[in-house]
């Protein structure tokens, strides 16, 4: 417990010639970067880049092929997580390391390795306190931890790194499940907290405004391999950008087509009430239309009533009370309705709530059709040589990159998926297009790509409903944003009035 | 025969009370010891089994020792290797802890028939009763007031539990093990040997229930000795939400109406008493029914458990 309560130095850490190969996969290959004492210091890079695997290195998860680590200069032998924790190293992680059921005191407590056999609550509490009292920011440490919003939970963690005394933070998108004012609140406090040479931090991430705003520096990763690094005061995103991708080519998205003024709305969600997961909360959507033609997104930090309502469109939750109409005509979500009003659906993570994983990629990509003919007639045999020639039209319009049309689509990779489950949704007359989430977890490719795919259709009349925890993709796409938070829809606006600061807020629970 | 009308029909509740205690230790002690192997994140419903071979066990050590006490020490040692069974298959990937469940409570039961043949007739020494009713002249409150020891002890055991998940660092261990693997792991600890410990100490605690039932309440061994008591506990600690003193509290509810049947028959009532004796049965279909819901998960469930996943 003492050595928390000096005031310590931050660490300097150092890679030299990192390798790490898996079989015959080469997943980092010779990386040397340089981090500072008390800096801020951003890790860039795409999707498979490398980044998780090397700060992995960093944290002894992996022990790298070759290559080695300085701390301070000094050659450090970092062979398991105990021992790099003992070295002052500290990871949090992208998705929270805490346990729900435990209070913040108790998560806190039981995360230390000198912990007694009976904790002595009393003791331990005045340590918290004393701990607490030198702290920047205060979160509530007597309620179980499921219960704190995703900003405080982040907080904690990182709270947790410093009660365990770390002198040196590895962050992995940390700001991916907050506000952009509970964002700026942590990142700030800790580009504080490095000022004051209590703390270097090393934080992969690939906002580039986050970067630019709080990073000292940047390495960027591609491919495995370092592409360069340099101070962010002398970096514009473009060049960041470049460096990450390198030479390859983004789609480029559509103009905007103007959405035609009268027209009926295809979704209209009036007075739709239902209990949540938990049964406690409900979730109460008063009114929502989306117009053909335009694309209406759906603002809001996970958790706040966006899977329910999503849910109960696909008719997978029940409503209390309410109607929901597809062209003026109520809509119960049947695989009928959704078959003859041209409704499609695209759940997050396509893979498990939209694809039956160890059905072939062709299998998958006929789930909508596998049982009717060319003329949309039920059928009992299915016909394989309309369906293999509709899922291989379907992966060339789309490029889905797949070994073949009989590969599990479970061995895709989330991108490929994420276009197959696209191709199948987007294939034939689209009036109507749920969509979550959908570049979640993807490289900068395929996010231009799937993007501009859900623009055009926009263009080509679909209405669309994106519910999205990505702001930036909702300023990129929507034509109107409604915020929902507490289960409600708590604010709209057009997308030409659009201000991220008063959405942030509203996100956050200030209306 | 003047006391029973000295208290007419005052006779039930007594005999409920009496027959609560007596009927719920063995529930108390397969509920409370499943409760940390749930709250480790494993379910074992092999519990079922291990009760039935802890009466076998203690049974027939309690016959060749002539030691009652020898006899709960064997069955505790034996319910433990079981849940080290179990909890040993399960640390396998790709294992289900329910399928396994189901396996070692057939292994269990079909074990304590094949080997308990020959216990079926000898008497064994029964585990002693403490005499709480030698104030009352009353014969039926001194007969309902006859408390083992055991309940006692399965009281003792919920208290201490109910503390030591809160206070010590193996109760705040096995709470994030049950929570988050995850957590778990990133914080240094090993899922897997935690949970086979809790399933062994939870299997040790259904031996001793075992015990209970062929030791004293009913007191002997027989193949039919287990109403399903094993399987009863495990809907019983979803009933408690994984509470000890909820535990005990819901064993004395379920003892209860296990006693109704009994403490009617005992003041008289001839016919259709015996309706009486499903009554613990149509009390878990109740409570299932009433805490089971389409639309709401379970609250106060341990995250890794795989019957709330």
């Amino acid at each position: 417990m003492m050595q928390i309560q000096q005031l310590q130095r931050a660490l300097a850490l150092e890679t030299i010639g990192m390798s790490k190969n898996f079989g015959a996969l080469q997943a980092l290959a010779d990386v040397s970067i340089k981090v500072a004492p008390g800096s801020f210091h951003a890790l860039l890079g795409e999707n498979g880049a490398g980044k998780s695997t090397l700060v992995k290195c960093i944290m002894g998860f992996y022990v790298p092929t070759s290559g080695a680590i300085l701390l301070d200069g000094i050659e450090a032998d970092l062979g398991t997580p105990a021992r790099a924790a003992a070295l002052g190293l500290g990871m949090v992680y992208q998705h929270f390391t805490l346990v729900p059921s435990l209070t913040g005191a108790e998560n806190l407590v039981i995360s230390r390795a000198d912990v007694g056999a009976i904790i002595d609550w009393r003791e331990e509490t005045r340590r918290l306190d004393a701990f607490m009292a030198t702290m920047p920011f205060e979160v509530p440490l007597n309620v179980p931890t499921g219960q704190l919003a995703a900003g405080q939970k982040q907080k904690l963690e990182i709270l947790k790194q410093l009660y365990l005394g770390r002198r040196l933070l590895i962050l992995d998108e940390p700001t991916s499940v907050l506000t952009p004012d509970e964002a700026r609140s942590v990142l700030g406090l800790l580009r504080q907290m490095t000022r004051m040479g209590d703390l270097t931090v090393l934080m992969i991430s690939h906002k580039f405004h986050e970067v630019t705003a709080f990073a000292d520096e940047v390495s960027v990763l591609r491919k495995g391999s370092f592409v360069g690094s340099g101070r962010t005061a002398a970096l514009t995103p473009a060049q960041m950008a470049a460096m990450m991708i390198g030479d390859a080519r983004l789609a480029v998205m559509d103009h905007r087509a103007s959405v035609a003024a009268g027209a009926e709305p295809a979704l209209l969600v009036q007075g739709v009430t239902a209990p949540d997961k938990t049964g406690l909360k409900t979730i109460s959507i008063a009114h929502v239309a989306v117009k053909p033609g335009e694309i209406v997104g759906i603002a809001g930090i996970a958790g706040n009533g966006q899977k329910e309502f999503l849910e109960i469109l696909a008719g997978q939750r029940e409503m209390s009370s309410g109607s929901i109409c597809v062209h003026g005509a109520a809509y119960h979500a049947t695989r009928l309705e959704a078959r003859q009003r041209h409704v499609r659906f695209i759940p997050e993570e396509p893979l498990h709530n939209a694809c039956a994983p160890k059905m072939t990629v062709a299998e998958n990509l006929a789930l909508r059709i596998f049982d009717t003919n060319a003329k949309g007639e039920k059928r009992v045999w299915l016909n394989q040589t309309r369906l293999t020639s509709h899922a291989r039209r379907l992966v060339e319009d789309f490029n889905v990159k797949t070994t073949s049309l009989a590969s599990p689509i479970n061995t895709l990779s989330g991108g490929n998926v994420q276009r197959a489950t696209l191709a199948r949704e987007l294939t034939g007359e689209v009036d109507l297009l749920i969509v979550a989430n959908p570049c979640f977890g993807l490289d900068f490719s395929a996010v231009a790509e799937i993007r501009a795919r859900i623009m055009a259709a926009r263009n080509a009349g679909t209405a669309v409903l994106l519910v999205s925890e990505d702001l930036d993709e909702l300023f990129e796409l929507s034509d109107r944003i409604l915020v929902m938070s507490g289960g409600e829809i708590v604010f709209e606006t057009p997308i030409a009035a659009a201000d991220v600061a008063t959405i942030g807020a509203h996100m956050a629970g200030h209306h | 025969m003047s006391a029973p009308s000295a208290i007419g029909l005052w006779g039930v509740p007594l005999a409920m009370i009496g027959g609560a205690v007596r009927v719920s230790t063995p529930y108390i002690f397969v509920a409370l010891g499943e409760t940390i192997t749930e709250r480790s994140g494993r379910i074992n419903l092999g519990q079922e089994g291990t009760l039935v071979f802890g009466a076998m066990i203690g049974y027939g050590v309690a016959i060749m020792t002539g030691s009652a006490w020898l006899g709960v020490a064997a069955a505790c040692v034996c319910g433990g290797g079981f849940g080290l069974f179990h909890g040993w298959i399960c640390s396998y990937p790709k294992v289900n802890d329910i399928a396994i469940g189901i396996a070692m409570m057939q292994l269990g039961v079909g074990l304590a028939i094949f080997f308990g043949k020959p216990f079926i007739q000898p008497a064994a020494p029964h585990l002693p009763a403490i005499p709480l009713g030698w104030w009352s002249a009353v014969p039926q409150i001194r007969v309902a007031l006859d408390v083992n020891a055991l309940f006692i002890l399965g009281l003792a055991l919920a208290l201490f539990l109910n503390w030591a998940f809160r206070n010590t660092r193996y109760g705040l261990m096995l709470r994030v093990v049950g929570d988050s693997a995850d957590a778990a792991r990133a914080i240094g600890l090993n899922p897997d040997r935690l949970r086979l410990y809790a399933t062994a100490i939870g299997g040790a605690m259904a031996g001793i229930g075992g015990a209970y039932l062929s030791l004293y309440y009913p007191g002997s061994w027989n193949e039919g000795i287990s109403s399903g008591q094993g399987l009863m506990a495990v809907a019983l600690v979803i009933f408690a939400r994984w509470n000890p003193l909820g535990c005990f509290f819901a064993a004395l509810l379920f003892g209860g109406a296990g006693a109704l049947g009994a403490a009617l028959q005992s003041v008289g009532v001839t016919q259709g008493y015996y309706l009486f004796y499903a009554a613990p049965y149509v009390l878990t279909l109740i409570i299932m029914i009433a805490t089971s819901s389409r639309s709401h998960s379970l609250i106060g469930a341990p995250g890794e458990l795989s019957i709330t996943k």
